[in-house]
């Protein structure tokens, strides 16, 4: 039996982590934030809501996703044994897909008619576009026209699956514009719109509701790492933009003060440089899209856009959980830059057959030393969120391959 | 008797609604605009404070603040602008209007105290709804500084409530869910809207939100609104044809709201 202790019981009725998250939203859309938290808690509390988000998991996901040993990785690290949680099994090769179809089932809950989202490069588009498209709700997905640009295929698939794709042409046309932009259609169509928003960011209760319905992630895997070595790991490690696949593994093990949970960021070309989306290691508090944490930000308090090689850890923000964990030092935040990205996502698919995105490829740089540093003893869980398929024309591009 | 409700009970007096005038700082050559604004007619002047990621305003306002930030605009310009006015405009009122983060960076307090050296009579800040602002409001009332609210179409009367807590100077009414520089809500459901928040607030309604022309500040104003707020147009106008043009289309919405009533 574990203990409750106090990290588990944010947020508070404020919507607050400690002095992070909130609802810091434009008064057209405090209503409908204090609707859907209601709409949320009642539904959080139907067996009924559960069992059918339950049920979807498993027959349309997938889940429970594969406890797999990293026999060769680990050989190959010379070190603790690495143990992968492989939501990139899931339908639609993420973790994204969880937070997708809880939200959506809340949203025909609600009654809601029209769906909403943002994304980057596109991950979230297409999950949330599936699941739209499963329970026959027209969705509508804001992306920068500079990420339409680069990610093609993705934009075709939304089409695919009946979704309208908006390229945002506002601001610098990147993920936190079209955040804003979808922030924007919300306020304008607030009666009939469910906004889906992909990471555990932005006004509560999002945070808070995005986390409960990634957080099987780190339930599956802490009953599995019980039933196969009979104990839990030494570490949890995963990758982080905003912060959603990190937050799920987390969750359940916030209550294990053995287990170190490690968060990595992008530390793009270099935390020494401007080019990194480093929001705990480089950022400040401060305020945008309705939640306070850590973001990237100039002395005039101008958001700054971060950089990555992973489009999906290009955010200038973190979710206000993880902002939280690392002021009172529950959790450890470090970084991975995009060269070493680059390497693990090379050596992961050379010795365990597994493409990883490059979003879990910079997980898998910490995981390279946390190994070294536990040494044989040790046990290594980490989150492969996401399936690297998506990211082969970029890497060949980077890698110099004409394909 | 502060500046704001000394030209809310002169405008009153005058059987008229007041005119507010949003332009962003920083974007073309705000301090002369601002500088001319009470001449053409002006009654409050809002100065937009850029921000790079504003979510509540249309592609008018923030490709606006995207100038103003490439101009090298910052909060401590925005300030210096606002003292450079009050300097030469002892009673117009000056509301400063924008988002927090860059006022959490500066600093609450410091900046509730450098905005009252430069004589700002009021805060909008758009993503600080009642519930999250505590702490800036408590930093403005030490230094007399309104903190000015926006009320909305979803606002219904408990929320009503909230607003109107710790209100003061006017309430900014927006006419339409949705984003600045859009289009305004139907003449009739803004009226009656108007009527609901100045009950329920007993603070002057300015109307707000997709608001162009002389006539549809005068459909405004006929409605009962305390007065009319105008932005996106005189950006627009601002960045098309200059401050001259700005100052004609000021002048043709303050003729048309005298002649109003």
């Amino acid at each position: 039996m574990t203990k409750p202790n106090a990290f588990s019981q944010y947020p508070d009725a404020q919507g607050r982590f400690g002095e992070f998250g909130g609802r810091y939203v434009a008064e057209t859309l405090m209503p409908n934030i204090l609707a859907l938290e209601k709409a949320y808690e009642a539904a959080k509390a139907d067996p009924t809501f559960i069992a059918e988000f339950e049920d979807f998991l498993k027959n349309y996901v997938g889940r429970p996703s594969p406890l797999y040993f990293a026999e060769r990785l680990t050989e190959h690290f010379g070190g603790a044994q690495i143990w992968l949680k492989r939501d990139e099994l899931n339908h639609t090769g993420a973790h994204k897909i969880n937070n997708c179809l809880g939200q959506v089932l809340l949203a025909k809950r609600m009654g809601k008619t029209r769906i909403i989202a943002e994304t980057g490069a596109g991950q979230h588009g297409v999950a949330t576009a599936t699941v739209a498209a499963r329970f026959g709700l027209p969705c509508e997905v804001f992306m920068g026209a500079t990420d339409v640009e680069r990610q093609a295929p993705n934009v075709f698939r939304m089409k695919l699956l009946g979704a309208k794709v908006h390229a945002v042409t506002a601001g610098r046309g990147t993920l936190k514009d079209a955040m804003n932009e979808a922030l924007r259609d919300w306020v304008t169509h607030p009666d009939e719109t469910f906004y889906v928003i992909g990471t555990v960011a932005g006004p509560h209760p999002y945070p808070a509701m995005v986390r409960d319905f990634q957080s099987v992630i780190g339930r599956e895997a802490r009953a599995q790492m019980l039933d196969r070595i009979g104990r839990l790991p030494d570490a949890a490690v995963a990758c982080i933009g905003g912060g959603s696949n990190a937050m799920g593994l987390f969750h359940p093990f916030l209550e294990d003060e053995d287990v170190r949970l490690i968060g990595v960021e992008a530390a793009g070309k270099g935390l020494d440089t401007p080019d990194h989306a480093a929001s705990l290691n480089g950022g400040e508090p401060g305020i945008l899209h309705g939640n306070r944490t850590y973001l990237l930000q100039d002395e005039d308090g101008q958001i700054i856009e971060g950089h990555s090689i992973s489009a999906g850890l290009d955010y200038p923000g973190i979710g206000p959980e993880h902002a939280f964990l690392h002021d009172v030092k529950r959790a450890e935040y470090v970084s991975a830059t995009d060269d070493e990205a680059l390497d693990m996502f090379q050596l992961c698919s050379k010795l365990e057959g597994i493409i990883p995105a490059l979003e879990p490829a910079h997980a898998l740089a910490r995981v390279r030393d946390l190994a070294a540093e536990l040494g044989p003893d040790g046990i290594i869980l980490m989150n492969m969120c996401g399936r690297g398929d998506k990211d082969v024309p970029q890497v060949a591009r980077t890698l110099g391959v004409e394909l | 008797m502060s500046r704001l409700s000394a030209t809310f009970a002169r405008v009153k007096a005058e059987s008229r609604a007041g005119f507010v005038t949003y332009i962003m700082a920083g974007d073309g050559e705000t301090a002369d605009l601002l500088d001319a604004l009470p001449a053409a007619g002006a009654d409050v002047i809002e100065l937009g404070m850029p921000f790079t990621d504003p979510m509540a305003d249309g592609p008018t306002i923030e490709a606006a603040a995207l100038r103003a930030l490439d101009n090298g605009m910052t909060l401590k310009g925005t300030l210096a602008l606002a003292a450079a006015f009050r300097a030469r405009h002892p009673d117009t009122p000056l509301v400063l209007m924008g988002y927090a983060n860059p006022i959490h960076h500066f600093g609450y307090a410091n900046f509730a105290k450098a905005a009252a050296d430069a004589g700002v009579d009021g805060l909008i800040c758009v993503d600080l709804p009642p519930e999250e602002d505590t702490e800036l409001r408590e930093a403005l009332a030490n230094v007399n500084i309104a903190i000015i609210r926006l009320a909305t179409p979803t606002t219904n009367d408990d929320r009503l409530k909230a607003v109107a807590a710790g209100s003061s100077g006017f309430v900014y009414y927006v006419s339409t869910t949705g984003v600045t520089g859009m289009g305004k809500g139907a003449a009739t459901d803004v009226s009656d809207a108007v009527k609901r928040v100045q009950t329920a607030t007993g603070l002057p309604v300015a109307v707000g939100f997709g608001v162009r022309t002389p006539e549809e500040a005068a459909e405004i104003a006929a409605g009962g609104a305390d007065a009319v707020v105008v932005g996106s147009a005189i950006v627009n106008a601002n960045h098309d044809g200059g401050t001259k043009t700005a100052l004609e289309l000021v002048s043709g919405i303050s003729a048309a709201l005298r002649a109003a009533r």
